[in-house]
């Protein structure tokens, strides 16, 4: 029992890269001892991406939001391979750790895939350093490894991720957004990926305000990822019939929670009964109100 | 200078050697209580550390030379991170980690000039105190399970000595460090000198705890609890108990 590369070398003397890797990062040793199991390490011809490329799951919408104290996260549930459904309740959102989440969009498999070799990545660094790195650091790694996947997005297997985190120096949340090429951008207030991201972004732009309660700025998430699954076939809104809902994850001082499928339940109803008064959700004055002085 | 040594005694100078080393070095210990698992060492230093975490449910121990068992748990965390990445988190186990190391640690210790002067445990708590695994593994590679408790490093027959009678199943934290207390403070003199958590290293196993559950007692929660263990030196009235220990 153990792994494949135990890494033991030719004459079974003592194995080099556990004892000499020299470096706290889980990808770069992966690198040196087992490089197979890198996501970008997959075999495949430029054609035979791109012809698979309409059959692999991709397609999305995935929102994030500043809040008081911190920051929330939400994607949609489905998973699309052409014009099927391949899936009704994937998930996009994970908890990378104590302070931090990432959202997924492009091809579901080397998504999900990068997602795991961050977290391990954070907790390896966690365990041999005797220290979290910094929210900064996070988005740095990040962004490296999203870089790594370079080869693999020239051959249509895109990943892009979104990136949230609590900020303890600042004491508030921060956002960051990514390219195919390892750019990493910081973004503020909200920000939205995926097939629906044109939509949500639309529908935030007028939904969202600055310090909202954790529970407001839910609520306007929940319209944003309603409005992009209205508008967008690849982004499935809240299956009230079968209770699956849009994956909610913030982060605040107190680390990263969670939305209970109960409470989910509870903001999306909000959403559906807002929406059987008013289809295209609440709508916006014209004008802002002009404080008086 | 002889040109052939026997293999025989070849393995005894370097068994002498590494034994020797560490009995230099003061002992740690490895206790097993009813809410998950202990570890207790002297350590006045909060860089240089002896206990850390492998991964969610196993911690790592040492006793000897820093450098050393720095780099076999560096190359423990790799290994754990590996194989759970490889395969599963709940398929990184104790049993697994300390097979590895006696391997490394065997293959150390025949083939290299000098062997590795440490002694290291791996310690895994289970969902109950039944299931809670402790393995120790000597600088020669040879593994052992201990039950219950196990102490490493110089002294450490004494030490386990004083323990044995203290130690039963089901004991309480504050219990387990009081027994734990007792002990390291047989070693040398038999003075008992005042135990502050500035020259201590803590840590436990929580068993409560989901995902990881090692965790670092330092500052407030080890003064109190050093308070509650009853670390209070005979002739210190008690309103003493907490303070930092003198520096040097």
């Amino acid at each position: 029992m153990g792994p494949d590369t135990d890494g033991w070398d030719a004459d079974g003397r003592r194995p080099p890269a556990f004892l000499t890797a020299g470096t706290s990062s889980f990808a770069r040793f992966l690198a040196m001892a087992a490089p197979e199991l890198l996501p970008g390490a997959r075999p495949a011809t430029a054609a035979g991406a791109a012809a698979a490329g309409h059959e692999l799951p991709h397609g999305t919408t995935i929102v994030a939001a500043a809040t008081a104290g911190g920051v929330v996260m939400a994607g949609d549930r489905r998973a699309t391979a052409g014009n099927m459904i391949s899936q009704r309740d994937i998930e996009k959102v994970y908890r990378s750790d104590e302070y931090s989440c990432i959202g997924i969009a492009g091809v579901a498999g080397i998504g999900i895939d990068l997602v795991r070799l961050f977290q391990v990545e954070l907790e390896h660094y966690e365990k041999l350093e005797g220290r979290a790195l910094s929210l900064e650091g996070k988005a740095n790694r990040l962004a490296g490894l999203v870089r790594a996947n370079l080869a693999g997005a020239m051959q249509g297997l895109v990943v892009v991720p979104l990136f949230a985190g609590y900020d303890e120096d600042r004491a508030g949340g921060r956002i960051f957004s990514y390219d195919v090429a390892g750019g990493r951008y910081e973004e503020h207030r909200f920000y939205s990926i995926g097939s629906g991201s044109v939509f949500a972004r639309g529908s935030l732009k007028k939904l969202y305000r600055e310090g909202m309660s954790a529970a407001d700025t839910i609520l306007a998430c929940m319209h944003a990822l309603y409005d992009a699954a209205d508008d967008d076939s690849a982004t499935g809104g809240p299956d009230l019939t079968r209770r699956i809902y849009p994956k909610v994850l913030t982060v605040d001082a107190d680390g990263v929670t969670q939305l209970s499928d109960d409470e989910a339940a509870t903001f999306a109803r909000a959403v559906v009964d807002e929406r059987m008064q008013s289809p295209d959700g609440p709508t916006a004055p014209l004008q802002s109100v002009i404080p008086n002085r | 200078m002889p040109f052939y040594v026997s293999p025989e005694q070849a393995m005894k100078d370097k068994a002498d050697y590494a034994r020797k080393a560490i009995s230099r070095v003061r002992s740690g210990l490895v206790i097993d209580y009813d809410g998950g698992i202990l570890l207790i060492a002297p350590n006045p230093s909060r860089a240089l550390q002896k206990f850390s975490e492998l991964y969610d449910r196993i911690a790592f121990a040492a006793a000897g030379r820093y450098n050393e068992f720095e780099r076999l748990r560096q190359a423990g965390v790799r290994y754990a991170d590996l194989t759970g990445y490889q395969y599963d988190r709940q398929d990184v186990t104790a049993r697994g980690l300390a097979n590895w190391y006696a391997q490394l640690l065997g293959t150390i210790f025949t083939d290299s000039n000098k062997p590795l002067e440490v002694e290291i445990v791996v310690a895994e708590v289970g969902e109950t105190p039944d299931r809670d695994q402790i393995y120790r593994i000597a600088f020669d590679g040879s593994v052992a399970e201990e039950h219950g408790y196990v102490a490493i490093g110089g002294q450490a027959d004494q030490v386990a000595a004083v323990l044995k009678e203290r130690y039963k199943a089901g004991l309480t934290l504050s219990e387990a460090m009081a027994a734990a207390l007792a002990a390291m403070a047989s070693q040398g003199n038999g003075e008992r000198t005042e135990v502050s958590g500035a020259a201590l290293e803590v840590a436990i196993l929580d068993r409560t705890r989901s995902h990881r559950t090692f965790r670092r007692l330092t500052g407030a929660r080890l003064d109190s609890l050093l308070a509650e263990a009853g670390a209070q030196p005979p002739a210190t009235p008690p309103d003493e108990l907490g303070r930092e220990a003198e520096p040097g």
